[in-house]
């Protein structure tokens, strides 16, 4: 699966590392803006809602500054990945946002069955008849098991209202 | 003795035909999971517990712990035969258990390493079956500072044993603890960080953040690596699995190591992954034969595998006798009880016996069905691996989706599962450790309540986590396991400058 034609190229470790501390460091200021507003000082029932939240976020920022200055110190020129690998992983985490996305609308059953079928169908290249047996078969089994034997209700969308489900 | 009487009534629970049978379909699921990649014992658990929502409590946890047992047994399956580690504590196994496998020897391999797992687990058990109710008798005493210290004492070990970066691990689990924050205060009833949105109002669920974070995390992970599964077969007929008991006993010295270091890396939340790796690097050294370590030495299975199933079940001690999970699947455990409206902790020895001691029989006999389950359907499970992964990883992603949204019947919680998943692959790949970020999810609140509490009864001085032995040993403990990388290092270059 993987694409060795291509060249040994993608984002640098490092610039990844120091953005996703950023990032953190962001979290933690605005965990830290947030505490702010619910109030971090004594009330009448004690310490008030933002007094503890407010040195975590304290804390956040702090061990993000050391990780940057530690993670810019580094002398680490790898890569994060190679833009081939990053692709696949793209490709999985895309129809994934869409699947999530439709899932309100569709319901989960045709939701899934076509993430399944595209799938196994454009990362997988199965013939036609695998692909639905599969896409049929996972839905159908997963509401024996959670509806009918465990109780446990899933989305459902119009189509499975059509069918009286 | 009052003990062995309870324990004789849990035997009696869990020899209930109907907890059998969840028994039974609990390792097999485990194994299943385990066997797989992005399905992990962790999130495995989670998206199977909406399905114990209408069970019994004890029934439930029953089915949910010999997941978990069959995902510790499920790991070294795929180790041996394949090279690559179901789990993260199966890294070590394949170190000497994939050489064996090459040689033609993965029948040996395989029945050592369920073999000593099985051993490393029923050393555990007895030790939880003899230590837990004392610890929890001990800890019903604990006042609100002495509970923030445990709490305290289990954060530090954390930062001070994992093999993370310090701050890395640091910033993860306040990352933890600040999501845990998030929503309804439930001190003072106010909310806080929302910022308006009302999805936020009821806070993180920690089971969305284990699912992603392990499930969607992992699979986004495989799929970077492109993996493509080639390996050997898979045959165990018993000749040579009582071949390979008449040759185990000789290393019971190493069995026993590594069940001690497994119990003590459990209890204190370092986990079965050090666990795994220490009893290996220890094993490799003191070992006589321990320049063929890596080579395919049955030793270099035995001692990785005890470790770990040890280390995986001892987790389960503090998460029933304190309320502190020592892992990330006994947090979702814990996590589980609470939803079931048990309340996790000493209380529990007391006003929940049948269920205590119902699931540390299920353990004995788990680990029982378990063993003969793995050393049978071993082929089985081996073709489960010959399914490639563009079928698997849809299927293991929508099982994904269906856990979180069966949490609280809410898409919203799908997408965050996503997020969660695409936050898991980054911070994986920057060496941050999930563990202590998921833990810290699952004990903020009671950890920030036990701190508030003891401010408040001290007038807001911190004194009051040094106002008397118990609970002052208990913060100096976590203070040594928080410097503990410091102190090592300091003694050392202190010994070498005496040298």
């Amino acid at each position: 699966m993987t694409t060795g034609s291509s060249s040994k190229s993608g984002p640098a470790h490092k610039l990844v590392e120091t953005g996703i501390t950023l990032l953190i460091t962001l979290f933690g200021v605005i965990v830290i803006i947030g505490s702010l507003k619910a109030g971090i000082n004594w009330g009448a029932e004690g310490p008030r809602a933002g007094f503890f939240p407010f040195y975590i976020g304290i804390f956040i920022v702090a061990s993000s500054a050391i990780n940057l200055w530690n993670g810019l110190r580094e002398n680490n020129d790898e890569l994060f990945a190679e833009w081939g690998q990053l692709r696949q992983v793209m490709s999985v985490v895309i129809p994934t946002a869409i699947y999530v996305g439709a899932m309100p609308f569709t319901g989960l059953y045709l939701a899934s069955m076509i993430f399944i079928a595209w799938f196994m169908r454009w990362l997988g290249k199965y013939p036609w008849l695998t692909v639905l047996a599969v896409a049929l078969g996972m839905p159908i089994v997963t509401y024996l098991i959670f509806e009918r034997w465990f109780l446990v209700p899933l989305p459902k969308g119009p189509v499975e209202e059509w069918l009286g489900l | 003795m009052e003990e062995l009487v309870n324990l004789f009534h849990g035997f009696a629970v869990a020899l209930q035909p109907f907890n059998i049978m969840v028994m039974i379909v609990g390792i097999v699921l485990g194994v299943v999971i385990g066997v797989l990649p992005g399905l992990g014992g962790a999130n495995g658990v989670a998206i199977l517990l909406p399905l114990t929502f209408s069970m019994p409590p004890t029934s439930a946890i029953i089915m949910l712990s010999c997941i978990y047992w069959g995902a510790l047994f499920g790991g070294a399956i795929t180790s041996i035969l394949f090279n690559i580690p179901g789990e993260p504590w199966s890294v070590a196994t394949t170190f000497d258990g994939y050489p064996m496998a090459q040689k033609g020897k993965a029948g040996e391999a395989l029945t050592a390493a369920f073999t000593s797992s099985f051993v490393g687990a029923l050393f555990a058990v007895a030790m939880i079956t003899l230590v837990a109710p004392l610890v929890a008798s001990f800890a019903l005493q604990f006042g609100p500072a002495e509970k923030f210290a445990v709490y305290f004492l289990a954060f530090c070990s954390f930062v001070g044993l994992s093999k993370e970066p310090p701050f890395k691990t640091i910033a993860a689990m306040m990352i933890g603890f600040a999501l845990a924050a998030v929503g309804l205060d439930s001190i003072t009833g106010q909310l806080r960080l929302t910022f308006g949105f009302t999805e936020l109002l009821n806070g993180f669920d920690f089971l969305i953040a284990v699912i992603g974070l392990f499930g969607i995390g992992e699979i986004l992970l495989t799929m970077e690596e492109g993996l493509a599964f080639r390996g050997g077969n898979a045959k165990i007929n018993l000749r040579v699995v009582l071949q390979t008991w008449k040759e185990l006993p000789a290393y019971w010295i190493t069995s026993l190591r590594s069940c001690l270091i497994g119990c003590w890396m459990g209890v204190t939340p370092a986990g079965a992954t050090p666990a795994s790796f220490m009893s290996y690097g220890i094993a490799k050294r003191v070992a006589k034969n321990g320049s063929n370590f890596g080579k395919g030495e049955i030793e270099g299975v035995v001692a990785p595998e005890t470790a770990a199933h040890a280390a995986g079940t001892s987790a389960l001690l503090p998460m029933l006798s304190l309320g502190v999970p020592g892992s990330p699947t006994a947090a979702v455990l814990l996590g589980g009880l609470l939803i079931w409206g048990l309340q996790p902790g000493p209380m529990l020895f007391v006003e929940q016996k049948e269920f205590v001691w119902g699931l540390i029989a299920s353990m004995y006999l788990g680990n029982i069905v378990g063993l003969l389950v793995v050393l049978t359907c071993v082929p089985i499970f081996a073709a489960i691996l010959r399914v490639p992964f563009s079928i698997i990883a849809p299927l293991i992603l929508v099982l994904c989706a269906i856990g979180a949204y069966s949490v609280h019947s809410s898409t919203f919680d799908v997408m965050l599962m996503l997020v969660f998943g695409v936050i898991g692959y980054l911070l994986k790949k920057c060496n941050y450790p999930l563990a202590p970020l998921v833990l810290a999810i699952v004990l903020g609140d009671k950890a920030e309540e036990a701190f508030r509490q003891s401010l408040l009864g001290s007038q807001g001085s911190l004194g009051v986590f040094f106002s008397n032995t118990l609970v002052s040993a208990i913060m100096v403990l976590g203070l040594i396991a928080l410097f503990w990388s410091v102190i090592q290092q300091g003694y050392s270059r202190l010994r070498g400058a005496v040298a």
